[in-house]
């Protein structure tokens, strides 16, 4: 029995809700490997192949002509933790429909709590998926200046979040777990393709002026460019700001979902 | 609740749960009208309805699932809408679908809960061996979840709901699914349960579950129809069955409601 939790207290059912999330992505082992294998078949295959066919000019951060593969190794990145955000998503339906959500959502500290505690250990485990992405990108000659590894670590941090959060503002949305298809054909392809993920943006705009609009206003674009100035040492401060904004948009509109009085909950009849 | 935590001085109230003028919509659809119960300490109540009479609307409302918008709940004398920190700390549930993760181990869906109560791993270990010797599992700690029976799992569930130490504990169909030896048990370890000072609201479908001494509601199309002891409602009709038949005019058969 207690009284109101004490900071300690807290801290407990972060590491928990970590330590859940971590046992559960390591008994996936093909999860691991499939998040690895998709951006490694872009690297490997697409890239070389599109290498001698896309041009790329000196844009920032990058200070001189850089090989397709180099550019596209953020957007790679980026690729992962939009795939692993919405993998948890996925698996907030699941623990939905289990039930084991209710496990979580009846815990004594507050609902935002609890999402962000989960949101939070999602993020590190696809910060973990990048950095190995990263180690063997560098074996095919894919390397960023050394202090550019760490300079990353925060905008992966910033730009998961973000992702995170918008996986868990739609799992609040998606009522069953067949419904995920749609969320691959309506939110992460457009997102992903639609991106500065594979091309620049001035490319975009060579071919179709509305489609580069639409790359720049798409938040995976700035998560990208946020990742990509930081592994070289910079700080875009436009899309940083962008993905900051999103973060809290998509947050706020997940607790708002997950809350008992209002949104998702509200709207479910029981037995 | 073990390490970090701070003892506090309860509010002596002599019920575990007490609800008072609850009504719950979904859209047009009243699914609670009015409803008032109580489970005084210690005590086992059950809470018998056909399917679609409440139950789980009832049950999500005291686990917050839903929000209360009429009406007080209180756990332990704490106000669900007041302090809902301070009342769910005082309630484990185990809910109607099963919800241990299947890929862990059983210490670890333990531990699981107990830092979901702020409880730290080594204590939550402790209590974890505690708990699942209370509950006849003491041999299945590193057992994956996958591996137990239903029988087991839904014994896991109960040990799970107990980890943070609280004093009612709510079970929601508990023993749907379970094979009839399997059933029992779960009923009696409750009992047992309720005997070292747990209260318990069983909410069930199936008489054979209940008995003469138990409290008991029966609620139905989201109203409480009748409460008080079992052997109380039952014995101006002759029986539990007549009773709860002349009450909600159901069909039922073999000892179910269902």
């Amino acid at each position: 029995m207690s009284a109101d939790p004490t900071p300690r207290m807290w801290l407990t059912a972060f590491l928990g809700i970590t330590r859940r999330e971590t046992l559960r992505f390591v008994n996936q082992r093909g999860r691991f490997l499939a998040a690895l294998v998709r951006p490694l078949v872009w690297l490997f295959i697409f890239a070389a192949g599109f290498r001698a066919v896309l041009g790329l000019s000196i844009t920032p951060p990058y200070q001189t002509y850089v090989l397709y593969e180099v550019y596209v190794t953020p957007g790679l990145c980026g690729m992962i933790q939009l795939f692993n955000g919405m993998q948890s998503s996925l698996s907030m339906v699941y623990d939905r429909e289990t039930g084991a959500m209710r496990t979580l959502l009846v815990s004594p500290f507050p609902r935002w709590f609890l999402l962000g505690s989960k949101l939070v250990a999602g993020v590190l485990v696809s910060i973990l998926q990048v950095y190995a992405f990263l180690l063997i990108a560098w074996f095919w000659d894919i390397r960023p200046p050394v202090w550019g590894y760490v300079a990353v670590l925060p905008a992966l941090f910033v730009s998961g979040l973000m992702l995170g959060a918008l996986g868990l503002f739609l799992s609040s949305g998606i009522r069953q777990l067949e419904n995920f298809a749609g969320v691959m054909n309506f939110v992460i392809f457009p997102m992903f393709f639609a991106s500065t993920a594979l091309y620049p943006l001035w490319r975009m705009r060579e071919s179709s002026t509305l489609l580069h609009d639409i790359c720049a206003l798409n938040p995976f674009t700035h998560a990208v460019e946020v990742i990509r100035f930081a592994l070289y040492g910079q700080v875009n401060w436009l899309s940083l700001g962008v993905v900051l904004g999103c973060l809290t948009v998509f947050f706020l509109g997940a607790v708002w979902m997950y809350d008992p009085s209002k949104g998702l909950w509200a709207r479910r009849k029981g037995g | 609740m073990g390490r970090g935590a701070i003892p506090a001085p309860d509010i002596m109230t002599e019920n575990a749960l007490s609800i008072d003028s609850v009504s719950h919509r979904f859209g047009r659809f009243e699914a609670l009208k009015n409803v008032s119960l109580t489970v005084p300490r210690g005590s086992f109540t059950a809470l018998l309805g056909v399917n679609g009479a409440g139950k789980t609307t009832l049950f999500s409302l005291i686990t917050r699932l839903y929000d209360n918008t009429s009406g007080v709940i209180r756990v332990a004398g704490h106000d669900l809408r007041q302090t809902p920190g301070r009342a769910l700390a005082r309630l484990g549930v185990v809910f109607q679908s099963r919800a241990l993760d299947a890929d862990l181990t059983v210490a670890q869906n333990l531990t699981y809960h107990a830092a979901l109560h702020g409880i730290a791993r080594k204590p939550a270990l402790l209590r974890a061996a505690e708990v699942l010797a209370q509950v006849g599992l003491s041999d299945r700690l590193d057992s994956k979840v996958s591996a137990l029976s239903g029988g087991q799992q839904r014994r896991a569930e109960i040990a799970r709901a107990l980890i943070h130490r609280p004093e009612i504990l709510l079970l929601d169909e508990a023993t749907v699914g379970l094979d009839v030896k399997s059933r029992a048990e779960v009923v009696e370890l409750t009992r047992d349960l309720t005997r070292q000072g747990v209260s318990a609201l069983w909410a069930t479908h199936i008489m054979d579950e209940i008995r003469p001494s138990d409290g008991l509601v029966i609620p139905h199309r989201g109203q409480v129809l009748a409460d008080g002891r079992a052997e109380r409602i039952a014995a101006p009709h002759g029986d539990l069955t007549a009773a709860f038949l002349a009450l909600t005019g159901a069909e039922g058969t073999g000892g179910t409601v269902a």
